[in-house]
């Protein structure tokens, strides 16, 4: 058993209270699931600076740095992020404006830079590190321990951006470790959560280790979020992608997967894992139980539903545009 | 949290009080005492287990198991159902009012499950003699081992509905997708449209009998057959 939150912002104006409302489904979501937590957030200003890459990691040898530090400043209270900055600074002197923070057992870095730079100079700085997300506005928070307590170490209820997914986690397919915890996000700017248990993961797994794809667990979402990857690297679209893995995939399933662009929700033939939608003109949430939804604005007006089985539920949003309001809705 | 005190007409706001209080008041409830409920926000197992004829109505959405095992009581949801409302229900009547998620009134042995909306997958599963009347459409495997009782569906029927029933009687106004195994059209015979008249009265619908096609079990999937004696 699994709770799922995620929010999808129609309206701007509610992009600084991302993290207070997602906090709040969260909450709930702990019901479900209270071994691990993990939150997946688009366009946090304060860890996702415009223009820059961000990457997000989990492990690796960083000490117990806190807060946030950049490679050029040397304040006392940030010294261990600012080390860790300095260590990833060094591994490649072109990246520019480097700094870390640390939100309990994750690690972010942004940099002026191309994200691949980034991720590999993390990787050369911190030894046995995992990198938990990339891209130019995603940043994944994640670890075990209470959702609740996780979430305070994020300062999730400080954290903006336009959207959200969370997850809290009750493991049934792998062990309970920060690397088994959602979401997995494994292509630039994606994320997936996910309800249920897929039984034959260990075949696809083989097929995409044939095609050279590289897996960082034994978790079976993990291979969900290799397969979505791959196809959209191919140049499927969500909705594609997502119908494929309807094809190829057994097992239960309620997934709820988002890039830069969609926001999308899919569930197994059988449909016995929950989920329920609400839609507003200011958002779309979907939630794993009615309760985590009490809390968002216009809910009582909201078109509530659940989404039908092996039905792809896609909203997206113009990547050219940088208004929120051009979302747009498509089902089916 | 103190013990609920119990008038002839009592208000709970769940934002106040917690389930637990709630559903220990109600089962201590004197019978035709009335009671309204504010603010459920999707609580689980809100008004389960009532064992007398008092009166619930909630105003709001709820969730999971709502008005569970209900025996007398009438229980009456303004918003949605969470899985599993009405499930094992024995008598008196519930009514949803919003739509209601997956396995509404399953294994329910009597009394009458109303909603208005749409009912999700597996309404009236394993039901054993519960009338449930649904406004809208019901999602897939709905009636799956029905056993006893009417499923009155004014919408469509998603796939599946109806595998291996027994002996409940499926009433359906729009589509059907896919049939489950052992389920198949019958004849609409005087009784079945005296009994689907009552049950869309007894649910304030007034659509004609007529416009409803009949659904039953084949009887050729759970009777014993004496050519398949060998087999054991």
């Amino acid at each position: 058993m699994c709770g799922i939150a995620g929010l999808h912002f129609r309206d701007p104006a509610l992009a600084p209270r991302l993290g207070e409302l997602l906090g709040g489904m969260l909450r709930q979501a702990a019901g479900r699931g209270n071994d691990s937590a993990g939150v997946g957030l688009y366009a946090d200003p304060a860890t996702v600076p415009p223009g820059q890459s961000t990457i997000c990691l989990l492990g690796g040898d960083v000490g117990d740095a806190s807060d946030v530090g950049d490679a050029s400043a040397g304040s006392a209270a940030n010294g261990s992020a600012n080390s860790v900055a300095s260590l990833v600074a060094a591994a490649d002197p072109t990246l520019e404006q480097v700094t870390a923070g640390r939100f309990g057992q994750s690690l972010v870095l942004t940099a002026r830079a191309p994200e691949a730079a980034l991720e590999a100079a993390a990787l050369a700085a911190l030894p046995g590190a995992v990198v938990i997300s990339r891209g130019q506005s995603l940043t994944v928070l994640k670890g075990t321990g209470e959702p609740e307590a996780l979430a305070a170490d994020w300062r999730l209820a400080d954290r903006g951006g336009w959207q959200g997914v969370a997850h809290t986690r009750m493991a049934t397919e792998s062990a309970v470790t920060p690397g088994g915890s959602h979401p997995f996000s494994v292509g630039s700017d994606q994320c997936l959560v996910h309800n249920g248990s897929f039984s034959n993961h260990e075949s696809i797994r083989k097929t995409l280790v044939k095609k050279g794809i590289r897996f960082d667990s034994l978790n079976d979402t993990e291979v969900g979020a290799r397969f979505v990857a791959d196809r959209l690297a191919d140049g499927a679209t969500m909705r594609q992608a997502l119908t494929d893995l309807t094809r190829v995939f057994d097992g239960f399933y309620t997934l709820l997967v988002s890039s830069a662009t969609a926001f999308a929700v899919v569930r197994d033939a059988i449909a016995c894992k929950p989920a329920i939608v609400a839609e507003t003109p200011q958002l779309v949430a979907v939630a794993s139980e009615y309760r985590y939804l009490t809390g968002l604005p216009g809910i009582e007006t909201a078109r509530i539903f659940e989404p039908d089985p092996e039905v792809v539920y896609v909203w997206e949003r113009s990547p050219s545009t940088s208004q929120l309001a051009s979302t747009s809705a498509s089902a089916r | 949290m103190g013990t609920l005190s119990v008038d002839q007409s009592t208000r709970v706001d769940l934002r106040q009080r917690t389930v637990t209080d709630l559903n220990q008041a109600l089962h201590q409830a004197p019978a035709g005492s009335q009671w309204e409920v504010l603010h459920p926000d999707g609580q689980h197992a809100i008004a389960a287990g009532l064992a007398a004829p008092i009166t619930v109505k909630i105003e709001g959405h709820v969730g999971y198991f709502a008005a569970g095992m209900n025996e007398e009581a009438s229980v009456e949801i303004s918003g949605n159902a969470g899985v599993g409302v009405a499930e094992n229900m024995m008598s008196g009547r519930v009514h949803v009012h919003g739509s209601a998620s997956q396995s509404a009134g399953a294994t329910a042995h009597g009394g009458l499950l109303v909603i208005d909306g749409d009912a999700a997958a597996r309404c009236g599963i394993s039901m054993k003699g519960v009338n449930i009347v649904v406004g809208g459409g019901v999602g897939h495997m709905s009636a799956f081992m029905a056993q006893a009782g009417a499923l009155v569906i004014c919408g469509d029927a998603g796939d599946g509905l109806g595998d291996s029933i027994y002996e409940a009687r499926l009433y359906v106004r729009g589509k059907v997708g896919q049939l489950g195994a052992d389920c198949v059209a019958k004849e609409m015979r005087p009784e079945h449209l005296a009994e689907l008249s009552g049950l869309l009265a007894q649910a304030g619908l007034d659509h004609d009998p007529a416009e409803f096609r009949r659904y039953g079990s084949a009887r050729q999937l759970y009777n014993f057959h004496v050519e398949n004696a060998f087999a054991y």
